[in-house]
């Protein structure tokens, strides 16, 4: 029987609403702790704004629940770091009491070479992957990631989703994504969740390869009710 | 304000001090004094304007400046307008010299203070709120260090060249840093070596409303050397 503590996060009917239009509406679903959950959806859909609200970044309806004393971690789609002078070590350093080794190993990027180097000089594969670090230097529960691999070349995708699901598993560190990538889906999360301003789909990710399911998800909207987890 | 892509408002925030300068000069109380308060009054306008009509800070900026530069040449007598624009170092007391040091070191302290905020800011700024940081309270804070920066170099460079110090040294070093330690301490080391060097050869060519132009030329030179060293080293 599953216990109100196998969850890290739940929530129940959020809603936003933003310069009198409605950006996310009847948001309910549960987190398993230790597992990966995919957020997708077509552009437009609410993703960010999702993440946000989990974060207490924006305003909402509905309640957000984490689990008591949840550390989160949080990888943000949109970072600038080309024109600011700042090694990768100084970076990290900006977090308190940051052990910068402990942090780059599991991204594998301990390195000196790396960790000298400007944040800027970084290929987008390198630089997400300092990101990951940086969330990684507080010892989450839970990590958010805002589309992981932005920017980054197709080559540079696989070992940063790699790193994400060693992480969970070696870690027990509760994943939540937001990905286009429906291969990214089978292959690196537990469970999905769609969404087009509301909910449009929940299941385990092996659904996500059925066409039927694709059509629910990319097709035309029709809300569901909060999934039965 | 160069990593913040604010290089003009330093520049443009000079010229909002020029009113307060006409007013010191006029009823005969320390010019900084009316130059800080003007900055003051306007960075905390320009930063409320900003937040709630979501200009950027240049375009806000870029309205008030000229609006205040106008007002300031009609104050200003005619006799004191070029030490108003450009500096009289000759003028500058020791009390005047002791005040800018301790406010240089005030806005260093309150600078390292919050530049780990203000950069992570920068990068990111939803990962900055993620964490906690009141980005408004920073920029706000930060805009009035430039204030204080600002005020301290009207009186010897003037309201029209102050601008420099608060770009080019940093522009420079930018040139040849890939850490922010680097460009901390190279940019204090150009805008030293400018600020010396423009003072000394305005002293050896006996100009004293000359030290202003003559510093802006030391580190444009400066710049030149790191363009072309950046530009060697590619």
């Amino acid at each position: 029987m599953e216990k109100d503590n196998d969850y890290v996060l739940k929530v129940s009917n959020l809603g936003i609403t933003l310069q009198n239009q409605t950006i996310l509406e009847n948001i309910s679903f549960k987190l398993k702790r230790g597992t990966a959950l995919a957020v997708l959806g077509p552009n437009g859909a609410g993703k960010t704004m999702l993440f946000k609200a989990l974060l207490n970044l924006v305003p909402h309806t509905g309640k957000i629940e984490w689990a008591g004393k949840v550390k989160i971690g949080y990888v943000p789609q949109n970072v600038t770091a080309n024109d600011i002078p700042i090694s990768v070590k100084e970076f990290l350093s900006f977090k308190d009491h940051a052990d910068i080794e402990a942090s780059l190993k599991p991204v594998k990027l301990e390195d000196k070479h790396i960790t000298n180097k400007s944040l800027g000089m970084l290929s987008g594969g390198q630089l997400r992957r300092v990101f990951i670090a940086w969330a990684l230097a507080d010892n989450p529960d839970v990590l958010l990631f805002d589309e992981p691999t932005t920017g980054v070349d197709l080559d540079s995708e696989e070992p940063i989703y790699a790193t994400l699901d060693d992480l969970k598993k070696k870690k027990k560190i509760t994943i939540l994504l937001i990905t286009h990538d429906i291969h990214i889906v089978r292959e690196y999360s537990d469970y999905f969740l769609a969404i087009n301003k509301c909910i449009t789909f929940f299941g385990e990710s092996k659904e996500i390869m059925n066409p039927e399911v694709q059509g629910l998800i990319y097709g035309e909207t029709v809300c569901v009710g909060p999934p039965d987890v | 304000m160069i990593l913040e892509k604010m290089a003009l408002v330093g520049d443009a925030l000079s010229h909002v001090a020029l009113p307060g300068l006409a007013l010191g000069i006029t009823y005969h109380f320390d010019p900084f004094l009316g130059a800080f308060a003007f900055l003051f009054v306007a960075t905390v306008v320009v930063w409320h304007l900003g937040r709630v009509t979501r200009l950027s800070f240049e375009t806000i900026v870029g309205a008030m400046f000229t609006f205040a530069l106008a007002i300031g040449i009609l104050m200003i007598k005619e006799t004191d307008l070029l030490e108003a624009l450009f500096g009289d170092i000759t003028k500058v007391t020791m009390i005047d010299a002791l005040a800018a040091v301790i406010i240089s070191a005030v806005a260093i302290l309150l600078t390292k203070v919050i530049y780990k905020k203000l950069v992570l800011g920068m990068i990111s700024e939803e990962l900055a709120i993620s964490k906690g940081i009141n980005i408004a309270r920073i920029n706000l804070l930060y805009l009035l260090l430039v204030s204080l920066v600002v005020a301290v170099g009207i009186k010897i460079v003037g309201t029209l060249l102050v601008g420099f110090l608060v770009i080019v040294p940093a522009a420079a070093a930018k040139n040849l840093s890939d850490n922010l330690f680097r460009y901390a301490t190279v940019s204090a080391l150009f805008g030293t070596v400018s600020a010396v060097a423009g003072i000394l050869a305005a002293s050896y060519f006996n100009l004293s409303t000359g030290a202003g132009p003559l510093v802006v030329i030391s580190g444009i030179t400066v710049f030149i050397v790191t363009v072309l060293i950046k530009w060697k080293t590619k």
